[in-house]
């Protein structure tokens, strides 16, 4: 009997530090959806309880988020840029995790921990030269901008992504290939290009996600409403001076969160594997 | 056998050397990496020199000549209290919350790693704040922390610990709201520091932790003694990429406390950009920034030497 | 087809060479097979002649044309993998049609010739299945087809039968041997299996430290090794040899038998001590020691089992050996052959 108290001590104890761990995390997203859906009388009255509907829900603020804001155009400058980033990283990142994998020699290794590095050069160091450069090539205040910044870290955390799983690919298809009368590059697109697209789609979909996150670049680069991507819309546009427009603010938040938490979660352990590559082995 | 005989071909044709060229693995090589490498160099490696010019000339927005400083904007800088207390600040931050997050990574880790029914959902769920962009993340936030409208504050309330006239002002005061900054920094930085756990015990050879179970190693040994200096070198990268994303952050400052109150959450991020677009002095702004680069090559350097130690 | 000949080959990784002066002539349709142990450099004095690598220096002659400076599809030769290379993503028909493909072989003939390799290796049936549908000897069947198509100067084989089980592996060799002399083709061969060498080769050139140790017919690697290397590689059990004379003498166990079994021809006598013996049903193999030499020196005889019975060989008793002279090899201090040529 003392054993099975003790027992069932146990398990509520491990499925309370569950619960806590997940009411963490998931909280503020609940809220966000929670707030979103109050109407305002509901929202801004302290006495109702605000884990729940006091009064009746309302789509008065997903209403007002499409109608009356940019928010669909702050989408679009979000497909739009976030497309022209992944093409630009996949031409230039799959080659080059190619090389850094097979056909640099001892200096990959080097030359890989080199590109990987620039990765980790932060926004907050390159922001004042940037907007410079941005500016000069007339492309300030402008989505473009971000199309021209983005792939700068972007294609080394994905060429580094590419190379760790071009590395653990067996070289003896494309060695076979090249046998049979491919040249290298022939080898390359007819062999690892085909094999390689589970990693080639992690990687479109890492690209995507980093620029949907990226915060710091838009905010210098951008001032326009209809240029802004839409992390930077929903966070600077729907505050008009000291006034937070709470209910859209959380129904942008929460639309623009949604793609990339199902993105995270269904290449997670890719996404994983590629980033401690080579630590663990 | 007749079919190949007759269409037989002459067995090595004479052909040129130079039509061979991109054949040579050395050669294909260099031309897959050099767009990468081009423009890593064009828009990382230029604008960083060019960071490192406007941190030693006099130029501002208002006055864009090219004139050389010297040292100077650094001396102002290092004289300025508020400065100094950015730094402060930025340590603060950045270890408080990567501490944070690396005990709440290590104890959630352990939950996860055992089986139990949803364990799938609650992964997700718990993903959750790495995935989402972090500037919408901190307007949630920030709406938890409303001075007048906070859940936080309510719940307080209605547990009875503190009144709504002594309820705490999150953002308003400054201990609070550096506390608020860590707390939210922590909250998006745990996640991974659970994942990176994870995959580094999953890592680790299970006829390893079964040997030292056989040699009579209990859970707190097998932990600290076998799994933990297993999965240290992969435990190394998460840090990295935990202390230099907080170490140079902004966002979350710049969202939730605009370096407020009084200067309280200023981190160096946040100040160089105030100083380098706000105010448009960008030589000051970018020799701000720069003082990041001490602190990120240390971080960087020493992490790379242990996990190659590591693997020897 | 063509002949493969190459002229002092060298190949150097990091300056230690790999590859240390390799000369052979494989004439046209011949099976040479390059035997060694795991890492003496045959698996890359291989991907030198298919030009997946480049040597340091020598020359390699295909046809011969000098082809150090081509890249593999100029060369014109094929090659099996150890574990087959096939296509993944492509379809059997898709697989063998490849090597043509890649040289714009006009489509009907491409049909002709999928519709003859699959003919003849049997392998109709699957051609719209992909490798991961196969079993190991469809796979071996489609590898070879898709070497074969195109009818390559040589065919180059890594250790085709290493992925196999042993029951597959002796029909896959049988099958192996017959389409290369169906073809006539120039094959090189590279195992570690002597089995396989022995069984297979046209001539076999033993290969340790990157060098040709010998070159021969199997009945000339066997019986007359040039060195005390090749002695005790290839044989199993190996060749037994003891420090004589400043020198070496060997013998093999098979004619290292009792004294009574010998009487027509002249023969040397040893003492020997039997230590432990095993009865392997086709034979009985005894391991002991000689007296007056080197008493760690193990030394084993192989006796057909059913001339001596169980009592007579019992462990601890010193019995009468003896071997023919015509069979015994003589070595000089430095493991050659001593008196050879």
């Amino acid at each position: 009997m003392r054993r099975i108290l003790a027992i069932t001590g146990r398990e509520t104890a491990f499925y309370g530090a569950v619960a806590f761990f997940v009411i963490v995390c998931a909280f503020p997203f609940y809220w966000m959806l929670i707030t979103s859906l109050k109407t305002n009388s509901d929202l801004y009255n302290v006495t109702n309880i605000p884990f729940w509907f006091t009064e009746a829900p309302t789509l008065e603020h997903f209403r007002y988020l499409f109608e009356q804001t940019l928010f669909v155009r702050w989408l679009l400058n979000s497909l739009v840029i976030g497309l022209c980033v992944t093409a630009i990283t996949l031409v230039t990142a799959i080659p080059a995790g190619y090389s850094l994998a097979r056909m640099s020699g001892r200096n990959g290794e080097a030359l890989g921990i080199g590109i990987f590095l620039t990765y980790l050069v932060p926004p907050s160091l390159l922001f004042l030269p940037l907007s410079r450069i941005v500016a000069d090539l007339g492309l300030q205040n402008s989505m473009w901008s971000l199309v021209l910044v983005y792939p700068t870290f972007t294609i080394p955390f994905c060429a580094w992504l590419l190379m760790g799983f071009f590395k653990a690919m067996p070289p003896e298809i494309e060695e076979a290939a090249i046998v049979d009368g491919c040249s290298l590059f022939g080898a390359f697109m007819r062999m690892t290009v085909p094999l390689s697209l589970p990693a080639i789609l992690t990687v479109v979909i890492f690209t995507f996600t980093l620029t949907l996150q990226e915060f710091v670049y838009a905010l210098t680069f951008i001032s326009s409403s209809d240029q802004k991507p839409v992390t930077l819309g929903v966070v600077t546009d729907l505050v008009r001076g000291d006034v937070f427009y709470w209910g859209e603010l959380m129904a942008g938040a929460l639309i623009a969160s949604i793609p990339v938490a199902i993105a995270y979660n269904l290449f997670l352990d890719r996404f994983i594997s590629g980033i401690t590559g080579g630590a663990v082995k | 056998m007749a079919v190949i005989a007759e269409s037989a071909r002459l067995a090595v044709k004479p052909v040129s050397r130079f039509r061979f060229i991109l054949d040579r693995r050395d050669v294909l090589g260099s031309i897959f990496i050099a767009p990468a490498i081009l423009y890593v160099l064009l828009l990382v490696g230029v604008p960083f020199l060019l960071a490192v010019y406007y941190s030693v000339s006099a130029y501002t927005l208002y006055d864009p000549t090219w004139r050389f400083v010297g040292l100077a904007n650094f001396e102002q800088i290092i004289q300025n209290p508020v400065f100094l207390e950015t730094l402060g600040n930025t340590f603060l931050f950045t270890f408080g919350s990567n501490l944070l997050g690396l005990i709440m990574g290590k104890f959630g880790a352990l939950l996860l790693l055992r089986p139990f029914p949803g364990r799938k959902i609650v992964r997700a769920l718990i993903i959750l704040p790495w995935a989402v962009p972090i500037a919408l993340a901190t307007i949630a936030w920030e709406w938890m922390f409303d001075s007048l409208y906070s859940v936080i504050n309510w719940t307080l309330i209605a547990l009875g610990i503190v009144t709504r006239d002594d309820a705490p002002n999150w953002l308003g005061s400054p201990h609070l709201a550096m506390l608020c900054i860590i707390i939210i920094n922590a909250w998006r930085f745990f996640p991974f520091a659970i994942v990176i756990f994870l995959a580094g015990i999953t890592a680790v050879p299970q006829d390893v932790i079964d040997a030292a179970t056989v040699d009579g190693a209990g859970f707190w040994r097998r932990n600290y003694q076998i799994i933990l200096p297993m999965i240290l070198p992969i435990v190394a990268i998460g840090l990295i990429f935990g202390i230099v994303f907080t170490f140079t952050d902004l966002s979350i400052v710049f969202l939730l406390t605009n370096g407020g109150p009084s200067g309280a959450t200023s981190v160096l991020g946040f100040e160089g950009f105030q100083v380098g677009i706000a105010s448009g002095d960008v030589a000051h702004g970018a020799a701000i920034s720069l003082f990041m680069l001490p602190v990120l090559l240390i971080v960087v350097i020493g992490m790379l030497r242990f996990i190659r130690r590591r693997e020897i | 087809m063509a002949a493969v000949s190459t002229r002092d080959i060298i190949k150097k990784f990091d300056e230690i060479p790999a590859v240390n002066g390799i000369s052979l002539t494989v004439p046209d349709g011949e099976f040479m097979v390059l035997l060694g142990p795991s890492g003496c450099g045959k698996t890359t004095f291989l991907r030198i002649i298919c030009g997946l690598e480049k040597q340091t220096s020598g020359d390699l002659m295909i046809g011969g044309a000098v082809v150090n400076d081509l890249p593999p599809r100029a060369r014109g030769v094929a090659m099996m993998f150890q574990s087959y290379g096939l296509y993944p993503h492509y379809t059997v028909r898709k697989n063998i049609s490849f090597p043509l493909r890649t040289q714009r072989v006009p489509g009907a003939e491409i049909e002709r010739k999928v519709a003859w390799a699959s003919q003849m290796f049997g392998i109709g049936h699957l051609l719209d299945r992909r490798p991961r549908q196969l079993s190991g000897g469809e796979r071996q069947r489609v590898a070879l087809a898709r070497a074969l198509v195109r009818e390559p100067t040589a065919l180059l084989l890594d250790e085709p039968l290493s992925n196999l089980d042993a029951k597959l592996r002796s029909s896959a060799r049988q099958e192996i041997k017959q389409f290369q002399q169906r073809v006539g083709v120039t094959t090189i061969y590279v195992t570690h299996d002597q089995v396989e060498a022995m069984g297979m080769g046209d001539r076999i050139a033993v290969i340790d430290h990157g060098q040709v140790r010998q070159m021969g017919t199997p009945s000339e690697i066997y019986d007359d090794p040039a060195d005390r290397f090749v002695a005790t590689f290839v044989g199993t059990p190996p060749m037994n040899i003891v420090a004589q004379n400043g020198g070496y003498l060997g013998f093999r166990p098979e004619n290292f038998l009792p004294k009574a079994m010998i009487k027509d021809a002249a023969c040397t006598e040893f003492k020997f001590r039997v230590d432990r013996s095993e009865y392997l049903g086709s034979e009985r193999i005894v391991y002991g020691v000689l007296e007056g030499f080197d008493p760690k020196q193990a030394i084993t005889a192989k006796l057909p089992p059913a001339h001596v019975a169980d009592e007579w060989i019992r462990p601890g008793e010193w019995h009468s050996f003896a071997v023919r002279d015509s069979a015994l090899r003589h070595f000089d201090q430095d493991g050659k052959r001593a008196g050879r040529h």
